[in-house]
């Protein structure tokens, strides 16, 4: 029974740090940074982790896609949020998913996102449904390191599932060598990592060579046959270097995306995989590995299906969309990497209340609203007693989600009093497509961007508050511009 | 059908402390400020006083729950004694509570108290709060200005007012204040501002800016009130008495249904056409001698005098900058200075406007005094946001007009 990819998305954060106000503010200590300090890389802003970039791919991935009767929601990180509450969870419930399904969170490795693929792959004949990977990586870098500029943020999604769908599975192979190029550890915030040389010379030429060559050995596919080869490591030539040594067309060799995103660590196998089927034609062959702690390769073909997908932003759409961001102040204070003077207005305590939080969670994490049944009036949130004036009806309303609606600024401010990680704090009332309204919080409002009443805002999942003291954090729905900016840098920085 | 409150219940006597930065007094000291000052003009002993009731808003910032603080700062004999807490509106719905015990016969002589001391936060603004454990999940990270600064916005877009001359108007509100607290010796801020000052002035929540944001402050204001019969048997002369009282809170109809478009106050167009019938006034513009509302934010102020229905709808810019609602205008507005330069404690604001009307009906507004003898006074709360309020209004005035 043929297996294969049935859908894909992406997930790029629209700020995009310029390397070289990087290197300008750190060559003075580490003059070695200049030969980095070229191009930009994706960088999550404050209120996204590895949850909510998951969940922004796995919708677009999901763009056209029935969301009922998936079997299983994977993801992959190495940069959960949580440690212990499961965060695939979190991204099915946000999803709307339904709760019969299995979920579980895949991390500790460079390799999760190309291993939950390959995972998937091999569960889904039994799995009785569609399965769903997502991988996203958020990881914390030191200021002034090589990883710094050489790691993005990002996240992918792509479903799975019985028959060929666009691209099916010809085969894979992994090889599992402990091979500790970096790690880590328990308490660790940041990667130690060993000599580039020797992690190039030992790890990526020599384990990837065994991995590719037995699956090519296995499935009897031609190197030269290969249309497209994605091997997600940041160092230059490394790709093009293996594609010589093992026969790959040079021309097979896939854009690292190196120059305008960054490594997105376990998840940028998948992102170059979508990539690549963004580009492709029918009958493409795509190998993709995934390295860290061995490596895993896995062919695909395409199919002719590729075409009947529905548009979706995908790696195209979200390069396309980025705000050159040259404040690199920002990027270190929002990172926790300057300790920047807040404010007592900082100090309110944001707990949770879990019990609150699980009561309340289809109207807080799901975004699930009311409908009238009597009168047909939207409202959020959902209530005893209809909102509309002139219905009143009590105990009249169903859930109905709101998280998938555009709405317009109805009024708006940017407030520079309340306390916000990122000021001004830009909020206003909304007015939701076929009824319903609320206040919300503005997210990703670079400086290129001018609010409006009447402008056009969608819904997107974001980090609401985080409880330092006690390491929660907690999720809920922003509004951002459906229309984004110029993605240029104003007369003045903002 | 009910026929009101008004000339049922006449004001005995009103106290009101300096607010401003009271960094040397604690709430218990404001308090009795306010009230010494009360007793001496209603001219009777503390132990006349058969009911009480204190208003105190953000309690956790100075005296705690419960109406036993009150009680204890003026070592009331053990009478019945509430706290009331709503919103802005908190001072003036101690007010109420005292005016209806009154009212209903329930009691003879009833004091109504509202204190607020904001200035122990360690920043400018009212405190950084805790919501409530359900709303912290998913309301807005809104501060006051920024939810009042969204009025301007939707104004604008409704009346096609251009945004500059809307920026101007608002400038003048506060301007206009500032002018008006010179001469009021409780006020807390006591200078002239000028329009560039205000129109260059670092911006706070866009449109607004500094000089579009009140103060905060420590006060506490005071009332003693009684039926005029009892306040004619102690020698009272030229009642002061209460005409209406209103109040309307918002529904959620603003926040959740489109029906609103956010350029107004539902609740005070909806208490001011109950209030006016109340009091018995047909044509406010004229009928009303002066104004005394919630100038938390210039906007504010300015969509208020279309809401209590004075400017037309989209008229306020035209009136303010003609001057109507300056103190030699024809209808002043805060002609004690207003939120703006009083500062609010938020408790103590409703009952400070009530004050700046008795002293002004009875003609002891000393420089400030309107010329002309005014007879008709409205005061305005407004608290929370404008998309769910409450809002108050009181209109006293001379005994019967």
């Amino acid at each position: 029974m043929a297996v294969g990819i049935l859908s894909f998305g992406a997930y790029l954060p629209r700020n995009r740090l310029q390397r070289s106000e990087v290197a300008s503010v750190h060559g003075w200590f580490n003059p070695g940074l200049k030969g980095l300090g070229r191009g930009e890389r994706t960088i999550a802003n404050w209120d996204e982790d590895s949850i909510t970039m998951a969940l922004e791919a796995a919708r677009d991935c999901l763009s056209g896609h029935d969301r009922s009767g998936l079997a299983a929601l994977l993801m992959a990180s190495t940069s959960f949020p949580f440690q212990d509450r499961q965060n695939a969870g979190v991204v099915a419930d946000a999803l709307n998913l339904d709760s019969a399904m299995l979920t579980l969170d895949l991390a500790s490795s460079q390799r999760a996102g190309s291993s939950a693929l390959l995972a998937a792959l091999k569960m889904a004949p039994a799995a009785g449904g569609a399965v769903l990977v997502t991988a996203a990586e958020k990881r914390h870098t030191r200021a002034a390191s090589p990883q710094e500029m050489t790691y993005g943020d990002g996240a992918a999604a792509i479903l799975v599932g019985e028959g060929e769908g666009v691209a099916r599975l010809i085969g894979a192979h992994t090889e599992a060598v402990d091979f500790v190029d970096h790690f880590r550890g328990e308490d660790g915030k940041f990667d130690y990592a060993w000599e580039e040389r020797w992690v190039r010379d030992e790890g990526y030429n020599k384990i990837a060579p065994t991995a590719i060559n037995a699956l090519l050995e296995k499935t009897g596919v031609a190197p030269d046959s290969i249309t497209t080869f994605c091997f997600p490591v940041a160092a230059r030539r490394v790709a093009a270097g293996l594609a010589a040594k093992l026969g790959l067309p040079e021309s097979s060799v896939a854009d690292n995306l190196q120059a305008n995103c960054g490594e997105a660590g376990a998840a940028h196998p998948l992102v170059m995989l979508v990539a690549a089927l963004e580009k492709a034609g029918p009958g493409e062959r795509i190998l993709v590995c995934g390295f860290g702690q061995g490596c895993d390769a896995l062919l695909f073909e395409t199919t002719g299906a590729l075409a009947d997908l529905t548009p979706r932003r995908g790696v195209a759409g979200h390069l396309e969309n980025g705000y050159s961001d040259s404040n690199y102040a920002r990027y270190l204070t929002h990172n926790k990497l300057i300790e920047v003077e807040r404010g007592i207005r900082a100090e309110v305590d944001k707990i949770t209340g879990l019990s609150t939080l699980y009561r309340n969670r289809k109207m807080a994490q799901l975004m699930i609203g009311g409908l009238c049944t009597d009168c047909g009036a939207p409202q959020f949130p959902k209530s005893n007693i209809c909102v509309n004036p002139y219905c009143d009806a009590v105990g009249t309303q169903e859930d109905h989600p709101f998280a998938e609606k555009l709405a317009v600024v109805n009024s708006f401010t940017a407030d520079r009093l309340t306390y916000s990680p990122d000021p001004p704090a830009c909020y206003g009332m909304i007015n939701f497509d076929g009824g319903g309204r609320m206040m919300a919080d503005f997210t990703d409002i670079t400086p290129d961007i001018e609010l409006k009443v009447g402008m056009q805002m969608r819904m997107v999942f974001r980090v609401k508050d985080f409880d330092d003291k006690r390491g929660f954090r907690r999720y809920f729905w922003k509004a951002v511009p459906v229309d984004t900016g110029t993605g240029e840098t104003p007369g003045k920085e903002g | 059908m009910a026929d009101g409150i008004k000339d049922k219940v006449a004001i005995l006597g009103m106290g009101c402390s300096k607010f401003g930065e009271r960094w040397n007094d604690n709430a218990e000291d404001l308090m009795v400020e306010a009230f010494v000052e009360a007793l001496a003009d209603a001219g009777i002993e503390k132990g006349q006083i058969e009911a009480a009731w204190f208003g105190s808003a953000i309690e956790e910032q100075h005296v705690g729950k419960s109406a036993v603080p009150l009680s204890m700062a003026l070592r009331l004999p053990n009478i019945p004694t509430t706290r009331v807490e709503n919103y802005c509106a908190t001072g003036t719905e101690a007010f109420r509570g005292a005016v209806y015990a009154v009212a209903s016969g329930a009691c003879d002589i009833a004091l109504a108290l509202g204190v607020e001391k904001l200035k122990d936060t360690g920043y400018g603004g009212l405190p950084q709060r805790s919501r409530g454990s359900v709303n912290d999940l998913f309301w807005a990270n809104a501060s006051a200005p920024g939810s009042f600064a969204q009025l301007a916005s939707a104004y604008t877009a409704k009346h096609g007012v251009d945004a500059g001359d809307l920026k101007r108007a608002m400038a003048h509100v506060s301007i206009k204040s500032h002018d008006n607290a010179v001469t009021n010796p409780k006020a807390h801020l006591r200078n002239k501002i000028t329009e560039e000052k205000v129109l260059n002035a670092p911006m706070i929540a866009e449109p607004l800016g500094l000089f579009d944001c009140c103060g905060v402050s420590d006060g506490s204001a005071c009332a003693i009130v009684t039926t005029p019969e009892i306040a004619r048997a102690l020698g009272k002369t030229d009642l002061i008495t209460v005409k209406a009282l209103q109040l309307a809170a918002s529904n959620g109809r603003e926040a959740q249904h489109q029906s609103w478009d956010g350029s107004h106050f539902v609740t005070t167009r909806a208490a001011a056409r109950r209030a006016y019938d109340e009091a018995g006034i047909t044509n406010p513009r004229e009928q009303v001698s002066l104004f005394e509302v919630h100038d938390c934010f210039s906007i504010t102020e300015l969509v208020t005098m279309e809401d209590l229905f004075i400017s037309p709808e989209g008229g306020a810019v035209r009136d303010i900058m003609d001057g109507f609602y300056d103190a030699d205008g024809q209808v002043p507005c805060q002609i004690d200075g207003g939120l703006k330069c009083f500062g609010h404690p938020i408790a103590a604001s409703g009952l400070r406007m009530i004050y700046e009307m008795y002293l002004q009906m009875q003609g002891r507004a000393g420089q400030r005094q309107r010329a002309g003898e005014p007879t008709i006074g409205l005061t305005h709360n407004l608290g929370g946001f404008p998309h769910q309020n409450v809002c108050a209004l009181t209109i006293v005035g001379k005994e019967g007009v």
